[in-house]
């Protein structure tokens, strides 16, 4: 069985970035095995711009902003794999890989799990109605748009105001569709205000809060949707039902990190995030798995992503030296105003980076740590919305080693 | 006059209140709720002479993918898309194609070129 000190499971935005932070620190002995035939990841279909303006200072399309990484791989030679699907990871470190040319298996120290997310689905949230042609995630129709020179539909509705739904309503529309409107169940946007502002408001389409699709209809090809406006517990108001006549319905309706082989790993999963539960070196439940980018959360940018793909890289280095790294002991818990926070557990002895997502809009409102009751750290929000994922530096010194942190919103 | 708008130069997403009014030197801009220069920037050229860069593909023969992605090297007036993205669809490249390589330069004479963001293998 082939031997590799790192095989890192996904060549996206994560996995490029950690295999690169990792080379730049020593390490040569990598594996990066990227399913598709070309490296880069979801960034290859992300054409349009604003990638880049954390992590190199400019605004980038994504697929320059995949290139920059790549470029690096390539020119440092770190050894990858395209084609192939990881099929399998073990406990102790054992990866499955199949292609064409068969199957292959791999002993590794550490495992660097950086597959991505997977969109949610029509079915994920169960749309009743007949089953026509037509109905897109936002990420298919951008892979049949921008990869494929496919187009998918004429007449089209949103559902969902996720950041790539509102992306392809502007593409769609550059490319001589007609986008209706864009529908969200929730009272506020999902996606970034700056996406509502460039890709709605510029070309002139509506956005309607608190309203989804409540039927669908069409015998082959979708003909038309019913959409209805909800209460405030999400549920459908009888009488508000209104027919849009349309050919095309992309949804933008979540998305869920991708943990099949995290499970099959015995990787213990959060279910507020969705992803593994990690500690401030991004480690898993099981020792030498490792986890970053939007398999562990689902993040707002990508120059997010990379960072902390390369803070993981850093921990695998350290665990590479010493063999394995200690047990933190520290539960980081949240209150009923965080949708979920990353890592799931501290030592109270390390400096690390606090991630998180507030559950609803709020307005002068404060981010509270504390341990025992004593406050460590406040942040100030003027204003925070659930679509940005705000990340709080928290240092070593601030904090003790017996007590679990505690993560609150106050206002 | 009052206009508010969402600034879209970074995630953020300032909410930005212009006014405009006569003063002692003609008129002038208060720009508030931006958090940064670039946010007042914006604000003003937005009320001036608001302008928006594009991406989109071009036609690529005889490559690895059908499509190479592009974007314009500078903003172009926001009224002038439609006419951009209808020069933009007249072009047909043939692989291989190197990202950074100027597809059309000065786009309809608007100091603008259009870039190719994505290498394209030959097949």
């Amino acid at each position: 069985m082939r031997q590799t000190d790192v095989v890192i499971i996904g060549g996206g935005p994560a996995g490029l970035a950690a295999a690169v932070r990792l080379w730049e620190k020593g390490v040569r002995d990598i594996l990066i095995l990227e399913r598709e035939h070309f490296l880069g990841g979801i960034l290859r279909q992300c054409i349009h711009d604003g990638f880049g303006l954390t992590r190199f200072g400019e605004t980038l399309s994504g697929p320059e902003y995949a290139g920059r990484f790549i470029d690096q791989v390539l020119e440092m030679g770190i050894p990858y794999l395209t084609d192939i699907t990881v099929i399998d990871i073990s406990a102790d470190r054992k990866v499955t890989a199949s292609s064409r040319d068969g199957i292959l298996e791999i002993q590794a120290k550490a495992v660097a799990l950086t597959m991505g997310c997977r969109e949610r689905t029509r079915g994920a949230i169960g749309i009743p109605g007949q089953r026509p042609a037509g109905i897109y995630t936002a990420g298919v129709a951008q892979s049949y748009i921008n990869l494929q020179n496919k187009m998918v539909g004429r007449e089209a509705v949103i559902l969902g105001s996720g950041d790539i739904g509102m992306i392809m309503a502007r593409r769609m529309t550059l490319e001589g569709a007609h986008v209706q409107a864009v529908f969200e169940v929730q009272p506020y946007a999902s996606g970034l205000p700056r996406n509502i502002e460039q890709c709605l408001n510029d070309y002139g389409i509506p956005l309607y809060l608190s309203h989804t699709v409540t039927d669908i209809k069409g015998a082959e090809r979708l003909e038309a949707v019913v959409v209805s406006q909800v209460d405030e517990c999400m549920q459908p108001v009888l009488g508000t039902e209104r027919e849009y006549c349309c050919d095309t319905l992309i949804l933008s309706v979540g998305l869920i990190p991708e943990n099949e082989l995290s499970l099959a790993a015995g990787v213990e999963l959060d279910s507020r995030s969705k992803g593994a539960v990690v500690d401030e070196n991004h480690q898993t439940s099981v020792s030498g798995i490792f986890a970053a980018g939007n398999v562990l959360q689902v993040h707002d940018l990508v120059d997010f992503v990379s960072m902390e793909a390369e803070s993981l890289a850093d921990s695998v280095v350290r665990y590479l030296e010493e063999g394995r790294l200690a047990t933190c002991m520290l539960a980081v818990k949240t209150d009923a105003n965080v949708t979920h926070a990353i890592p799931q557990k501290i030592s109270g002895g390390e400096d690390f980076k606090l991630s998180l997502r507030v559950r609803r809009p709020v307005k002068n409102a404060f981010i509270r740590l504390s341990q025992n009751g004593n406050i460590i750290l406040e942040k100030k929000m003027p204003k925070a919305i659930p679509a940005e994922m705000i990340q709080i530096p928290v240092k070593a010194r601030k904090l003790n080693k017996e007590s679990d942190l505690e993560v609150s919103v106050v206002w | 006059m009052v206009r508010e708008f969402t600034c879209i130069m970074c995630p953020l997403g300032c909410g930005l209140r212009t006014e405009t009014r006569q003063g002692e030197r003609g008129e002038e801009i208060l720009v508030t709720g931006n958090t940064c220069p670039k946010g007042k920037e914006y604000a003003v050229q937005e009320l001036t002479d608001p302008q928006r860069n594009i991406a989109t593909s071009v036609l690529v023969s005889g490559g690895e993918l059908p499509l190479a992605s592009v974007r314009l090297t500078h903003a172009i007036p926001k009224d002038r898309i439609f006419d951009v993205m209808g020069e933009i669809r007249k072009r047909k490249l043939t692989a291989p194609v190197k990202a950074k390589e100027i597809v059309i330069e000065n786009v309809l004479g608007l100091g603008s070129d259009v870039i190719a963001t994505k290498d394209i293998g030959k097949i």
